[in-house]
């Protein structure tokens, strides 16, 4: 009975995490990223010749190494103004879920080939 | 040519081409043409896209809400002479390419919608307003009477919520990602504007539309605006 339970248990986690990150990083960054951090990840995106602040360009280890993790994770889920930064980042959070988020904070890791404070 | 031969002759040429015409609308059948000619490029059952594979699979807006989202009388002319309306189409992802200065839409890639007769684009527009699977999220939008300067209207737009990033407010103004809004106000209903801006998850979970908790008040204002701007826009063409 009680491993029947433990089964349950583990198989709906699964099914939950299945759902809740469905989507790889890449794939989300190509979808809701590129439009204005462009293709290549350098803040040229196809929006951005009228914009008064320009988008970060997430292969600049200097300006990327300066945030930590979680100011990055916060920046997605809850925008610029979040951080201070412009209104023109908006908020993630109603369309990537948590993990996504994290997975995301680990791309742009690999983007920058970089670290907090390195 | 006197002015009674000219009256006889607009009444035997005129009357007949009137009267082909709206026998031409009375007679196609919108529903049909929907689904021949359009259904493999719209959605017209829905759901709306599940998966980034199947959103990146869309190749024109869904359709199967059109009647909770379009105006008739826009569509009945739009079908006509139909004018882009996403810049760097859908899925925008498809259609941009590296440039000097930065990504740019590859143009050679868009394909222009194909154009309609008045007939058929009565008919079809008649059969798209009654495609309307979100009457439930219609129903929780109430627009207020109000007016609101321009000058007021673009800096809720542009410098409080940065809208401008991804849409064009002029044809030359704007980001490219999304639909251009100089001609919402003639486009969309007004609820449809207000429930799409309160939660574009609701109506399409997986557009790269993000939700920006935008206020009742500023979601009103949001709404005066882009009708003032297609005023505006109409009144320029």
């Amino acid at each position: 009975m009680r491993n029947n339970r433990l089964v349950l248990l583990a198989v709906l986690t699964a099914v939950a995490g299945a759902s809740s990150a469905a989507e790889t990083a890449a794939d989300n960054y190509k979808t809701y990223c590129v439009q204005c951090h462009g293709s290549q990840g350098n803040g040229k995106g196809i929006n951005i010749r009228d914009m008064s602040v320009q988008p970060r360009d997430h292969t600049d280890a200097k300006a990327m190494s300066g945030r930590t993790d979680d100011e990055l994770f916060k920046v997605i889920k809850e925008g610029g103004l979040s951080i201070d930064k412009s209104v023109l980042m908006p908020p993630w959070g109603d369309t990537l879920s948590d993990g996504e988020i994290r997975d995301m904070v680990q791309h742009l890791r690999g983007l920058c080939k970089c670290r907090y404070g390195s | 040519m006197n002015a009674l031969m000219t009256r006889a002759l607009w009444r035997a040429v005129a009357i007949p081409v009137f009267a082909a015409l709206s026998l031409a609308a009375w007679g196609a059948d919108g529903s049909a043409i929907l689904q021949q000619q359009c259904a493999a490029c719209h959605n017209l059952t829905g759901p709306a896209p599940q998966t980034l594979q199947a959103l990146w699979n869309r190749k024109g807006p869904d359709l199967f809400y059109a009647g909770n989202k379009y105006r008739e009388a826009w569509l009945v002319s739009w079908l006509q002479k139909p004018k882009p309306i996403r810049p760097a189409g859908e899925f925008y992802g498809d259609h941009i390419k590296p440039g000097p200065k930065g990504d740019e839409v590859d143009a050679t890639t868009l394909k222009a919608h194909p154009a309609l007769g008045q007939g058929e684009a009565t008919a079809v527009a008649a059969a798209l307003m009654k495609l309307k699977a979100h009457d439930d999220l219609i129903a929780r939008e109430k627009i207020e009477p109000g007016t609101l300067s321009k000058s007021m209207g673009e800096m809720v737009f542009d410098k409080f919520l940065g809208c401008m990033a991804c849409h064009r407010i002029e044809p030359d103004y704007g980001g490219l990602s999304g639909p251009e809004l100089y001609t919402a106000g003639e486009r969309l209903q007004p609820q449809f504007i207000a429930s799409y801006i309160r939660s574009p998850q609701a109506w399409d979970p997986k557009i790269w539309m993000p939700n920006k908790h935008v206020s009742d008040a500023n979601i009103q204002k949001l709404v005066r605006y882009l009708e003032l701007l297609s005023k505006e826009n109409a009144h320029e063409k």
